[in-house]
């Protein structure tokens, strides 16, 4: 009797969560099929796709903003690569005068409310013509990437075994040849984990891009903001499903990528 | 070993100076503008206007974002102490599968979920109304205050609750036993056994969670439009209208001093530990 309790209980709370968690998904998912839908009915009143159509269009909005928000992500996550894997590499290996300073350094954009930074950088970039230009809105994506870049490549290479590096060295490697075939293979699991996080903050970046990027760069979350406040909500659902595609994707494979033993050495 | 310190430090100093120059200098140039007029005098009148004019948000920005972080702790308290002392194998499974959805969402994406969910004729009311728990005619929507709070507390307790989760998987599990031989139930066991031990997670977790709250600007712009809001709202406002740069940069003077708030709290409860060990 008591069992029978516990199961129903069970099974009420995580229907509740479950409730929690799915309600706010399924009531976007099901804008983006609605062609009509008034109060007070519960569900859509017209299904379809009239506003797929809209949205996928030859040369639509969405189309230039996703190739725009994709094309911005790529730069950042290049950029981030080449600042970040000598950057961790250098921090994993020691002997670097103000460590605990330069850690502390790449922690501030997570550690200090960013909204504030943005628009000033967006002052600095009208005085030197990189407001509303790719160029800018990468470089503020960068910047905020490079927190996640820094931090795991550091750990990644912390997790390779020194020993190999030295064996690699003493059979008459040089520095750069061993640092190539035998360090950054075996870190590369935990940096293309770093690549994956910084591709998805500057796909799903809003505010820094809100300041910046004005009035000639519109990515996607720019693109959904717009529809919504305009009150247009099938086409900010479709294109709020289009960028949940890559999260939730990653979301599923990043534990491939991340394992324990790079995690164990984050923030060391 | 002199040069090799050299090159390492050559090798971080890309990065470092891209850094520098996009976030601490900029950081550095809102505190200057904050106290600097429009002739370039050194005043605190941004600071009377902001106070004037947005007194309220301020306060109000405060609270949402407390409340929030009270929320999200406790909430991921009880996910992460559900994973470690259930009993049932089949609900710690589920509960682990569907806790962490909506850490990958983007926030932007997550306020636009909720714009329509808590709309007065969204899914929730309408839920409701199928159970038979309210009439939706009669219903009120929760776009405003109360769902700032909503929206941060969905997108935020998954990151804390995956944090302290992990600190608590890694626990020794022999007095978490040792207290349930004794007859202890799983709430005691949790409060005095379990979260004590995982403090400094929970509380690394919230910080990093209280930060994004005061930085996000979608969240509070799409789900509720009007007065009180948020500092951020107010903030973008005064650029966007007014390219009133000191006003808005004292705002955001006072969202670091916020910040300030919670990192010394977060220092205090660290030298507590080790004033302990």
């Amino acid at each position: 009797m008591r069992s029978a309790l516990a199961t129903i209980l069970r099974g009420s709370g995580l229907g509740a969560v479950a409730f929690v968690v799915f309600g706010p998904i399924t009531n976007l998912a099901l804008w983006a099929f609605a062609v009509q839908w008034y109060f007070p009915y519960k569900l859509p009143v017209v299904w379809g796709f009239k506003y797929w159509y809209e949205v996928f269009k030859p040369r639509s909005d969405a189309w230039e903003s996703l190739s725009t928000s994709v094309l911005i992500a790529l730069f950042t996550v290049a950029a981030c690569l080449v600042l970040a894997v000598p950057a961790g590499y250098a921090i994993a290996r020691g002997r670097l005068p103000w460590r605990g300073g330069i850690l502390l350094a790449f922690l501030l954009p997570q550690a200090i409310p960013s909204i504030a930074v943005y628009f000033n950088v967006a002052r600095i970039f009208y005085g030197v013509g990189l407001n509303g230009t790719i160029a800018g809105v990468v470089l503020v994506h960068t910047v905020h990437g490079l927190v996640f870049a820094v931090w795991i490549a550091a750990a990644a290479f912390a997790a390779v075994d020194r020993e190999l590096e030295l064996a690699a060295r003493n059979v008459g490697a040089s520095a750069l040849r061993s640092f190539l075939t035998v360090t950054l293979p075996l870190a590369a699991p935990g940096i293309m984990a770093s690549v994956i996080f910084v591709f998805l903050e500057s796909l799903d970046e809003f505010t820094g891009t809100y300041f910046v990027g004005v009035p000639d760069v519109t990515t996607l979350p720019l693109l959904m903001f717009t529809a919504s406040v305009a009150g247009n909500y099938q086409i900010a659902a479709i294109t709020a499903l289009i960028l949940l595609v890559p999260s939730v994707g990653f979301m599923l494979f990043i534990e491939r990528f991340l394992k324990a033993d790079v995690l164990a050495k984050v923030g060391g | 070993m002199r040069e090799s310190r050299l090159a390492m430090f050559l090798l971080v100093l890309p990065a470092l100076a891209v850094v520098l120059a996009l976030f601490v200098y900029p950081l550095a140039m809102s505190a200057v503008s904050s106290v600097t007029d429009k002739a370039g005098a050194t005043t605190l009148d941004n600071f009377a206007k902001a106070w004037e004019l947005y007194r309220e948000d301020v306060i109000f920005t405060l609270l949402i974002v407390a409340v929030s972080t009270a929320f999200i702790g406790a909430l991921s308290a009880g996910i992460g102490g559900y994973l470690v002392l259930g009993e049932s194998r089949r609900a710690i499974a589920a509960l682990r599968w569907l806790y962490r959805w909506p850490l990958f969402i983007p926030f932007i994406v997550a306020a636009q979920c909720m714009r329509t969910f808590l709309a007065k004729n969204g899914l929730m009311n309408n839920a409701f109304d199928t159970l038979g728990l309210i009439d939706v005619q009669n219903a009120v929507g929760f776009l405003d205050w109360r769902g700032i709070i909503v929206t941060f507390v969905w997108k935020q307790t998954p990151f804390v609750a995956l944090i302290v989760a992990g600190a608590m998987a890694s626990l020794d599990r022999s007095t978490i036993e040792a207290a349930r031989n004794l007859g202890a139930s799983r709430i005691r066991i949790l409060l005095e056994i379990v979260l004590p031990q995982v403090s400094s997670a929970m509380i690394v977790g919230l910080t990093l969670s209280f930060v994004t709250m005061l930085s996000v600007l979608s969240v509070p712009i799409m789900i509720s439009g009007g007065a009180p809001t948020m500092i951020t709202v107010d903030m973008a406002f005064r650029i966007n209208s007014y390219s009133d740069y000191g006003v808005a940069n004292a705002l955001g003077l006072i969202s670091y001093a916020m910040t300030a708030i919670a990192a010394w709290a977060y220092l205090r409860s660290n030298a507590a530990k080790r004033g302990m060990a």
